[in-house]
């Protein structure tokens, strides 16, 4: 195979950082997918104990403590309501990975079926592309800020805005993966033995596009968390009762020349935060994909 | 190719009609409405139907729809809701910022990830390569209004170098025009740049290995001229793919950077038409981008019938 | 500054020219040009509506009165004024005659005639709620001729003359007939008025962008000016209107020179003003605007009148001043409808209901009450930095007095939208929202949309039916001195405040800023352009 041949099936598909990443490759010391991992292991214990490790209620208001610079009080200083910043900053890390690690999940567990059966049935194939290749012809930021700006602005509906566009991408690459299983000998012989056709989706043509898909899954995870910052950046994005990394920096945006700090902390946990888990996806890719690794390095 | 070409363009069409219904599908069922914006505070019941009657939006959705795709098929995108001027007046008028915006990002990236790219691939897995690749992976990695507020922070605001937003028509004269363009469009271009001379580097590196270039190496060739003209022009349709498909990546970025640098573009215009729920100026703009990417992809697939005739239809 | 200002008039220059010629052109006539004056504004919203009667926006009454003229003003005194016509009343009020004055133009060059202000008054007043409440005490309006307006009453109707006259929220401006005839519901199809600015159609790109040039055949009054009234004297040639979304971007660009004037100015940003010397931080209106609290009275919780009460005394001032304003030196609080510092304006009632936080009493009433817990759904507009933080400041205040509070974020006008649902709040209704007026939208029982208690079918949004309060404001209305007015204002308010009719949350001036090459920026309820000049 050639590598314009893998290009070529990239370009219809069209959309976003993370699939066009899991088709690149690098050559990467050990080292980085270590500290990617310890990174990444990190933001998650601050999530996950997120109660114990803040030091105020991330909602508590103060309105005469309001733009206090950092101290032994508000360890980050306070944000424009008087709330302490790094409580919310600790809060919010729970935010941006539940966004990140549930959009990864529903996108895959809704596009893993559809690709399947568009893979499969031959009529229904015509359809379901057509309508996935609209939807991915909408470019995702727009599809997003109108699902939140026109629905209400709660975590479920941001997740869904920001679901919504990654779909068709899982769809077209289990599709694929399933078009090209369907011919290996083994399936053949599966269909000659009468197997129904629920197992035989289930039992030999999913299982060939698990590797890929958990790939695919950690750079949605990323991209995620990132169209989360964009969306609350451009005040379409979750409410202010809901600490967000990214509804943090959008309301310490005004006063980014007074007080950097409003948006800067959250705005570093969100870079290491995408950066580890790109670095981790690419590491998943290799180990989990060695032919492409072995191609392309 | 004739035949293949055509029915591309056919199969099109249906995408297309997708896109417009379900853009005006997701607008007309979601709470908001116009004629509240327009009326304000003091509106009565009846003023609100009133108005909503004069917009025409008390007719049924199927009627709406059809008179909306009729006028579409007639070139006619309607008028604004809000202002009443012509949709395609409003675009026209953001059309230069935004197209401005998008070309010298383009240039920015070309001028700096292929450059980058080669010399990664040259020095393939020595700490060049190391630095080019990690500096990528941070590049997608960092939000763009980061980095617009990174820039901002260090070249306007401390060394005071550049104006901190705004933006100049070309026609106001050149010095204008670039000292205003040069931090957003580097912004736009960053996640770009990271991407392109990641690809840059993969094809250089495939194309580094084939027998041609031993053989241009081995007439003794100098290794710019065998990198440059001879690997690069090899590994150029890969590069030129990801070029064209990360347009819906742009729109992502322009939408953020035209709000950090207050650039009256077609970004900021769709935002707003979201916020004040101004159908026809949304409908419109997302149909344009989106037939703006099937037709670059629709010649992204062509170029590559083109250029590579191991690929069948 | 010299250097900077010639620079950017050459650019200006340079615009208009290079339509027609060829780029090199541009700096040849510099000298040519010299003088044209662009003065460039930042204003607090971006224009996207241009009809002035449609719509209550402030940024549209801005543009307005740069287009459009107005039969009488108002001045620093609260008192109306001569501006386009004159006027007298008949011995027993109930005739009023208006005579147009000399020398008045339409932008097409059409005489402005008797005619056109009826029309004009007559699409006004099926916009405005108080032309509504006029015409409800109206036997005739026509022109005698072509210079002179007859207003015939049939019941007595004493504020006939502030209503002509008052700056918001939908000032009566005049246009001319042919524009004055389209309905009340649809936008005037042109920008011709009689105002001091034309509007540069071609210009104007909606929300971004907005052009006025100096109106040349205008004749301003002798009168010195004073807010809307007196003459309207044009100094600079051109005047743009600039939206810039991000506030620090504007304060930039104000810095750099690129723009002369700021209408609105975060104030935690002052400080970042404060420091150039070439830049005057001012506030245009002293009076300012009034933020305020609307529950609706349709549905449980808040439709008995002590949980309301409760609601109200669990808030405090304090708290949602300094969240939205920052600088105490920039808000009082206040308990009055009618703002503070106007001639109606007092604390009658505000000993006993008032905003103060005061959570002991609060929670005693909310237990008399027997509230069950039925959750407050509270509106929050995340999209726009004047009424984003006053839900979260009352949700944490309704929260610690024991309400069980649902915060909906949403943007602005999805808000806009939905709190005129009259829907129960569980099925996309709403039980509070938040909204801020000028005092000269409030500053009297009349105009105050929110005193308004005429239930489902006529109030403002919130819908209190109080057929007492609407006796009492009958009786304002027709009230014959000024001391029987503030007697009666005194009833309403504590009659008002008792049934909670709206949460008054406190007053509060907004800051522009300008560069100290401005001179003359006049003060008043409403941004003008006129008396003011630039140096070069």
């Amino acid at each position: 195979m050639h590598a314009s041949h893998s290009h070529l099936t990239l370009a219809p598909e069209g959309r976003g950082v993370s699939r066009l990443l899991s088709r690149l490759s690098q050559t990467r010391p050990r080292g980085v997918t270590l500290a990617a991992g310890v990174v990444l292991t990190l933001i998650i214990s601050v999530a996950l104990f997120a109660p114990w490790l803040a030091n105020h209620d991330p909602l508590a208001l103060s309105p005469a403590d309001r733009l206090k610079p950092m101290g032994s009080e508000f360890w980050l200083g306070t944000d424009p309501y008087g709330r302490d910043l790094y409580s919310r900053i600790v809060y919010g890390a729970r935010v941006s990975l539940t966004v990140g690690l549930g959009v990864a999940v529903t996108s895959v567990a809704i596009g893993l079926p559809l690709g399947l059966l568009a893979g499969y049935f031959r009529t229904l194939d015509a359809v379901l592309m057509r309508i996935m290749d609209g939807l991915m012809a909408i470019p995702g930021i727009l599809l997003a800020i109108a699902i939140v700006s026109l629905t209400s602005a709660s975590l479920w509906t941001v997740m869904i805005a920001i679901m919504v566009p990654e779909i068709p991408q899982v769809v077209r690459l289990v599709r694929s993966r399933v078009l090209a299983t369907r011919e290996e000998a083994f399936v053949e012989a599966a269909i000659l033995m009468g197997t129904s056709t629920p197992r035989l989706l289930w039992r030999h043509l999913m299982p060939s596009t698990l590797a890929p898909l958990i790939v695919q899954g950690t750079y949605i995870c990323a991209s995620a968390i990132l169209t989360e910052a964009i969306l609350s950046f451009l005040g379409a994005g979750i409410g202010t009762e809901t600490p967000s990394w990214g509804n943090i920096m959008s309301e310490g945006r005004v006063y980014f020349q007074l007080k950097p700090s409003l948006i800067f902390w959250a705005g570093l946990l969100l870079s290491a935060c995408i950066l580890s888990i790109n670095l981790l996806g690419d590491s998943a890719r290799d180990a989990l994909d060695p032919k492409m690794k072995r191609r392309m390095s | 190719m004739f035949a293949y070409f055509i029915r591309r363009i056919l199969a099109s069409i249906p995408v297309m009609l997708v896109v417009a219904l379900f853009v005006f599908l997701l607008l007309r069922l979601s709470p908001g409405d116009p004629a509240a914006i327009i009326a304000g505070d003091m509106a009565s019941p009846t003023q609100l139907a009133n108005i909503r009657a004069a917009l025409g939006l008390d007719q049924p959705l199927h009627i709406q729809f059809f008179v909306w795709l009729g006028e579409l098929v007639r070139g006619n995108f309607g008028t604004s809701l809000i202002s009443q001027t012509p949709v395609l007046t409003m675009i026209g008028q953001r059309l230069e910022p935004t197209g401005s915006l998008a070309v010298v990002a383009m240039l920015f990236t070309v001028i700096i990830a292929i450059p980058l790219g080669v010399i990664a691939a040259w020095c393939h897995g020595r700490f060049l390569d190391k630095l080019v690749m990690s500096a990528s992976v941070v590049g997608f990695s960092v939000p763009v209004f980061v980095i617009g507020y990174l820039l901002i922070q260090l070249f306007a605001l401390e060394l005071g170098w550049l104006p901190v937003q705004g933006f100049r028509s070309l026609s106001e004269g050149i010095a204008p025009f670039a000292s205003r363009i040069v931090l957003p469009a580097l912004t736009l271009s960053s996640i770009y740049i990271a991407l392109i001379a990641r690809m840059t580097r993969a094809s250089m590196l495939e194309v580094l290995d084939e027998d041609y270039i031993r053989t241009a190496r081995a007439k003794g060739l100098p290794e710019r001229a065998v990198l440059f003209r001879h690997a690069l022009r090899n590994a150029a349709v890969p590069i030129l793919t990801v070029i064209g498909t990360g347009f819906a990546l742009m729109i992502s970025g322009v939408v953020v950077t035209e709000s950090v640098f207050n650039i009256p573009g077609l970004g900021r215009l769709i935002v707003d038409a979201v916020l004040a729920r101004d159908y026809p100026v949304i409908q419109a703009l997302i149909l344009l981008t989106a037939g703006l990417y099937v037709i670059i992809n629709l010649l992204i697939d062509l170029s590559y019938a083109i250029t590579d005739p191991r690929i069948r239809y | 500054m010299q250097p900077k200002v010639v620079m950017k008039s050459t650019s200006i220059t340079a615009r208009t020219l290079l339509s027609a010629t060829l780029l090199g052109l541009g700096a040849l006539s510099f000298s040519a040009e010299s003088q044209a004056q662009t003065v460039n504004a930042v204003m607090h919203s971006g224009v996207r509506i241009i009809d002035p009667i449609l719509t209550t926006a402030h940024i549209t009454r801005n543009h307005g009165y740069m287009v459009f003229d107005t039969l009488l003003g108002m001045n620093e005194e609260f008192q109306p004024q001569p501006q386009m016509a004159d006027w007298e009343i008949s011995d027993d009020g109930m005739v009023y005659t208006f005579t147009l004055r000399d020398g008045l133009t339409w932008h097409d060059g059409e005489a402005v005639t008797a005619a056109d202000c009826v029309a004009s008054l007559e699409r006004w007043a099926k916009r405005d709620s108080g032309g509504l409440m006029l015409m409800n005490h109206v036997e005739s309006l026509e022109a005698s001729d072509e210079r002179t307006i007859t207003l015939t009453l049939s019941s007595p109707f004493s504020y006939v003359l502030e209503l002509l006259a008052k700056p918001s929220s939908v000032p009566a401006f005049m246009m001319p007939e042919r524009l004055a005839s389209t309905s009340p519901e649809e936008a005037i199809p042109e920008q011709i008025g009689s105002g001091p600015f034309r509007f540069v159609a071609d210009e104007f790109q909606p929300g971004n962008r907005v052009v006025y040039t100096k109106f040349e055949e205008y004749v301003p009054r002798d009168e010195p000016p004073s807010w809307t009234a007196g003459g309207k004297v044009v100094n600079v040639d051109r005047v743009e209107w600039i939206t810039m979304p991000d506030q620090q971007t504007a304060i930039n660009a104000l810095g750099s020179g690129d723009i002369d004037f700021i209408e609105q100015v975060p104030l935690d940003l002052a400080p970042l003003l404060e420091t150039n010397d070439d830049l005057i931080l001012g506030t245009l209106s002293e009076m300012g605007s009034q933020t305020m609290g609307r529950m609706n009275f349709l549905y449980p919780p808040f439709d008995d009148v002590r949980i309301r009460q409760a609601a109200m005394l669990a808030m405090n001032q304090e708290d949602v001043l300094a969240a939205l304003v920052g600088n105490a030196d920039y808000y009082e609080t206040c308990g009055s409808f009618f703002g503070c510092t106007t001639p109606l304006g007092s604390d009658a009632g505000t000993d006993t209901w008032m905003a103060t936080g005061d959570l002991e009493r609060a929670r005693e009433l909310l237990e008399e009450a027997g509230y069950d817990g039925t959750p407050v759904v509270m509106l929050q507009p995340t999209d726009v930095a004047t009424v984003s933080p006053q839900p979260v400041v009352a949700a944490q205040a309704l929260r610690q007095a024991g309400f069980n509070v649902e915060m909906q974020p949403m943007d602005w006008q999805t808000l806009v939208t939905r709190r005129a649902s009259q829907n129960d709040p569980a099925d996309g209704g709403w039980n509070m929202f938040f909204t801020n007026w000028i005092i000269p939208e409030v500053w009297n029982p009349i105009v105050n949309p929110m005193l308004n208690a005429q239930g489902r079918e006529g109030s403002f949004f919130g819908w209190p039916k109080d057929e007492e309060l609407e006796a009492m404001r009958l009786d304002f209305a027709m009230a014959e001195s000024d001391e029987e007015r503030e007697r009666i204002a005194e009833v309403i308010q504590v009659h008002a405040l008792e049934q909670v009719i709206y949460v008054p949350l406190g007053d509060y001036r907004s800051v522009s800023s300008w560069t100290n090459q401005l001179d003359g920026v006049l003060k008043g309820p409403v941004p003008v352009f006129w008396n003011l000049t630039k140096s070069e």
